[in-house]
This record gives structure tokens, C-alpha cells and sequence, in this order.
């Protein structure tokens, strides 16, 4: 069997059309995970033990079972004790559920970096314990992992092929159903694989960019340069 | 004079001095690090408006101290009055319990510290470091805290550096931002711990003269912990030697600088002036 241009041609547009269900799939799980994340993060935290160690032992469990078993739980299991949802809110849900034990450990190793000092200033101010955390530990703590959680966001993309396996139509269930109806492979597998390489790589280059400013932040005028790119990205 | 006759004299005084109720007392108070005692029970009354040099070896427990009436560490035993509340516990019919974060904060209000080590916000430009706290902890409006910012860095001579990052200070720079800072919260104490020992010599002198000014013009009480002998003299209303987690000597600048009585303040002066 050789490669077939026509075919390629022919069947890259039906692939490519499931981008914006990825996308959607991508940054819908990454948002759970980056909001659940910070929950589990003060959780675990908590001065009240059997919280901290609940959610202790969540994120073992989590971390240490695989996304597609967990995937199947939420989908397929959870209905039997009553609860079902459609297959893109499991799918999402199961991504970042999963991604949020990760995020979460990305957040502490930020806050754990940030000196004694800002804590007690904090005190010292009489800001509230929200304050503290809002204002003055998460905005010094997080700026240094954004690329770290970058990276996150790139390895949960190239996640997403499992949701394949509850129905979700990402890149890899058309291009088997392609297969499937035409008995040729080799051009629809190869153009997933190309369509992820294309999407994650110019993604990578970004965050080592980033990773580069992000080391010389709050030195002055090159982190309000920063800042002023980000107030652009998000069209403040 | 011997120690207990110092000591009832103190109790003595104390009801004279009750017209002036004491804004920060300090009752029995001892701390603990695991089995190491570092205060061995600590007595002292803070007049309010009184600046109090507290002097003393390294290690004699004098940041210990003041950290615990910022509410940094919790005494192992005694208590902490500020305006005439316990600082650590809360009073309920019955007795006293525990302080929650609310009467903390409640009890904080009144009080502001200047750290050795500064510890600007660096993610914050100097005058949100100065206007962060008026707006969000005290409630004043964004104009109003503002205006309170501008006119104390003015005073400490930072009027030019309100959009600069702390990194882009000289440490005498930020130190000045750390005083605008902890006094536009307007508290009834202040407290400086060593305020200008991580600062390169040179530097010294500024931020000396800035907290000089403010001790003139404030009816804030001040607790200043310093090696700064001179200063001290200068500027204190009255001096405490700290010595192993115990007060050995208090009294005017001018009495304990030129007559001490304890043979380990008389030593420690000798050792700090040859030094
Ligand atoms: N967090 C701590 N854990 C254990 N020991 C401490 C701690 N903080 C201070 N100490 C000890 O308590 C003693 C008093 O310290 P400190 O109050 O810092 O003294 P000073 O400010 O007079 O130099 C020192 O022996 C110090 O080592
Ligand atoms: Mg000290």
C-alpha cells in the first residue's frame, strides 16, 4: 500500500473539521484544571486534617490510575449510582479532574518559593487570609509556572485522543472512521499525527518564550513590557 | 539595687501611671522554641506615644518579642494586652478563650511593623505597595489612599519613585517604602526590628533620620529594636536591655548609657562601643 495524495487531499478537510470540537475539549478541560487545581491546592493546605489528607489521598489516587480507566468511570459507571452526563461534559470533566492533581502540584511548588517574609508583611498589613492568598501570594507565585502549567496545557492535548473511546469525534475517532469505511489508514493516521505536531509545536516555542520572560519578572520595565503584551493578548 | 526590689517597685508604679493606660503590656510573657526557652518571663507596659529602644545581645529574644505583639508567634504562656485586650484570646463571660483570626484582625489594626529584610511586595509598584492596604484593609476610597500615599513617600523623600518596581530601589530606598508603608495604616504602635541592619553602611543614615522625623511628629508609640546605640539615645523615651529572654535593666537613655547598673548592660555597652 503506498501513499495516496488524492486521498490525503480528499479526506484532510473531514479531520480538520473536528479542530474547534479539540480546541473547545483542550482549553474547556484546562480551565477545570486550573480552577479545581487552585481548590485542591488550599485544600490540601487546610489547617483542618481530615480535609488535607482527603485530599491528599484524591490526588495519589488520581495521579496513579490511568485517564482512560477514569474516563470510562465517568462516563459509564457514574450512570449507575444515578449520575449521567453527555459524553464532551465527561470528557472534559475526566481531563480535568486528572490535570488538576497536576496543576495543583505546579501551584505549590510556586507558593512554596515565595518567601516567609510575604507572609508576615501580609500580616503585618492586616490583609485578610482571601487578601493574602488574591493579592499577594498567588499574583508573585504564579507568573514563574505559567510556563510550567503551559506545558500541562500541551500534554493535555495530546490527551484528548482517549475521549475516542466514550464517542467524542476528536481527530482520531474520524480519521478511524475514515479508515474504517475506505480500509485506508496510513493517510488518515498520518495526518492526525501531523495535525498535533503542527498544533503543539509552535505552542512549545510560545511557552519557552515565555519561560525566558517570566525569569526576569518584576525587575522594572521589562516585566511591565510583559504585562502590557498580556493586557493586548486579552484585549484590555 | 537588687532585682526584687525592682521589680515591686514596678508594681508600685504601675497604678500612678493608671491616668496613662498602657497601650501594649507585656504580662509574664515567656516563649518556647521545642525545650529551649528563649523569654523567661517578660514584664512591660508601653505608654502610648512612649519610643522604647530595645537593646541587647543577638539571640536575647528581643525580635521574639516584638513579633509576638505583631502576632507572628504565639506567646507559650502569659499574656499580651493591647488597649487593655487580650491580644491572643478573646474574653467571654467566664474566662478566656482562644483568639480567632477575626479578633486578630480586629487587634492588628492597631499595630504596624517594619521588617529587617524589608519584604516590599515585588510584583507591586511602590505606590500600590503604599496604597494596597489603605484601599482594601481600611476601606478608603482609591482617591483618598492615594493622596494619604503620596504625601507620606513624599515625606520620606520617594515622591519621584512611585511607578518603580522594589527591585529598582537601594535598600535604604526600600526600607523608606517599608516605614511609608506599615505608618499609612495609621497604628497605635509601630515596630522596628533592626530596621537598618541588612543595609550597606552608607545607607544607614537615611532611613535613621526618616524614622527620627516620625518619632518627632507622631503620637504613635514606637518599639524600636536596634544596635544603633546613637539612635537609640536620640530618639528613645526610654531604653530596655534584653538579655537571655529577660529584662535586665530599663530606664532613660541618659541613665543607661551613662550609669548602667547591671554588669551585663555595663559589658554589652563595652563590647558594642569598642566594636
Ligand atoms: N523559629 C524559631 N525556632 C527555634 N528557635 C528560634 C526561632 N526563632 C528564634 N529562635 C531562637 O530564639 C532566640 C531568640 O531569638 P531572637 O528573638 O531572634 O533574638 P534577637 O532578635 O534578640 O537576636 C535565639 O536563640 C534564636 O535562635
Ligand atoms: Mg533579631
Amino acid at each position: 500500500m503506498s501513499w495516496d495524495w488524492n486521498f490525503a487531499i480528499e479526506v484532510f478537510p473531514e479531520i480538520l473539521g473536528a479542530i474547534w470540537l479539540v480546541i473547545a475539549i483542550t482549553f474547556g478541560s484546562f480551565i477545570v484544571a486550573l480552577i479545581l487545581g487552585l481548590v485542591l491546592t488550599f485544600a490540601r493546605r487546610s489547617s483542618f486534617k481530615p480535609l488535607s489528607l482527603l485530599v491528599y489521598a484524591f490526588i495519589e489516587f488520581v495521579r496513579s490510575t490511568p485517564p482512560l480507566v477514569q474516563l470510562f468511570f465517568v462516563y459509564f459507571a457514574l450512570p449507575a449510582i444515578g449520575i449521567s452526563i453527555n459524553k464532551y461534559t465527561a470528557g472534559i470533566v475526566t481531563l480535568g479532574i486528572h490535570y488538576s492533581t497536576y496543576v495543583s502540584e505546579v501551584y505549590r511548588s510556586g507558593i512554596e518559593a515565595i518567601p516567609k517574609g510575604q507572609w508576615e508583611a501580609a500580616k503585618a498589613m492586616n490583609f485578610s487570609k482571601t487578601q493574602t492568598w488574591f493579592r499577594i501570594i498567588l499574583p508573585q507565585a504564579i507568573p514563574p509556572v505559567i510556563p510550567m502549567l503551559g506545558n500541562y496545557l500541551i500534554v493535555l492535548f495530546k490527551e484528548t485522543p482517549i475521549l475516542m473511546a466514550i464517542g467524542v469525534g476528536e481527530f482520531l475517532q474520524k480519521a478511524q472512521l475514515i479508515g474504517s469505511t475506505h480500509f485506508k489508514y496510513l493517510e488518515p493516521i498520518t495526518i492526525v499525527g501531523l495535525l498535533f505536531l503542527l498544533l503543539s509545536y509552535p505552542s512549545a516555542l510560545l511557552i519557552n518564550r515565555l519561560e525566558q520572560k517570566s525569569n526576569q519578572a518584576f525587575t522594572g520595565k521589562k516585566n511591565r513590557r510583559l504585562t502590557n503584551q498580556f493586557h493586548l493578548k486579552s484585549g484590555a | 539595687m537588687s532585682i526584687p526590689e525592682k521589680k515591686l517597685e514596678g508594681t508600685r508604679l504601675f497604678p500612678l501611671k493608671q491616668k496613662k493606660n498602657p497601650i501594649a503590656a507585656f504580662e509574664n510573657v515567656k516563649k518556647n522554641y521545642d525545650d529551649v526557652q528563649v523569654l523567661k518571663g517578660v514584664d512591660l507596659n508601653i505608654s502610648p506615644g512612649e519610643k522604647l529602644a530595645l537593646i541587647g545581645p543577638s539571640g536575647s529574644g528581643k525580635t521574639t518579642m516584638i513579633r509576638m505583639l505583631m502576632t507572628l508567634e504565639k506567646p507559650s504562656s502569659g499574656h499580651i494586652k493591647v488597649e487593655g485586650k487580650y491580644l491572643w484570646h478573646k474574653e467571654v463571660s467566664g474566662g478566656l478563650i482562644p483568639a480567632n483570626e477575626k479578633h486578630l484582625r480586629e487587634m492588628r489594626q492597631n499595630i504596624g511593623m517594619v521588617f529587617q529584610h524589608f519584604n516590599l511586595f515585588p510584583h507591586m509598584t511602590i505606590l500600590r505597595n503604599v496604597t494596597e492596604a489603605p484601599i482594601h484593609v481600611l476601606g478608603l476610597s482609591k482617591e483618598e489612599a492615594h493622596q494619604r500615599a503620596v504625601d507620606m513617600l513624599q515625606k520620606v523623600g520617594l515622591g519621584d519613585k512611585l511607578d518603580a518596581y522594589p527591585a529598582q530601589l537601594s535598600g535604604g530606598q526600600k526600607q523608606r517604602v517599608a516605614i511609608a508603608r506599615a505608618v499609612v495604616m495609621q497604628p497605635r504602635i509601630m515596630l522596628f526590628d533592626e530596621v537598618t541592619s541588612a543595609l550597606d553602611p552608607e545607607l544607614v543614615d537615611e532611613v535613621l533620620q526618616v524614622i527620627k522625623d516620625l518619632a518627632k511628629e507622631t503620637d504613635m508609640a514606637m518599639i524600636l529594636v536596634t544596635h544603633e546605640m546613637d539612635f537609640a539615645r536620640d530618639v528613645a523615651d526610654r531604653v530596655v536591655f534584653l538579655h537571655d529572654g529577660q529584662i535586665e535593666e530599663e530606664g532613660k537613655p541618659k541613665d543607661i548609657f551613662e550609669n548602667p547598673k547591671s554588669p551585663r548592660l555595663k559589658s554589652f555597652l563595652r563590647r558594642f562601643l569598642k566594636s
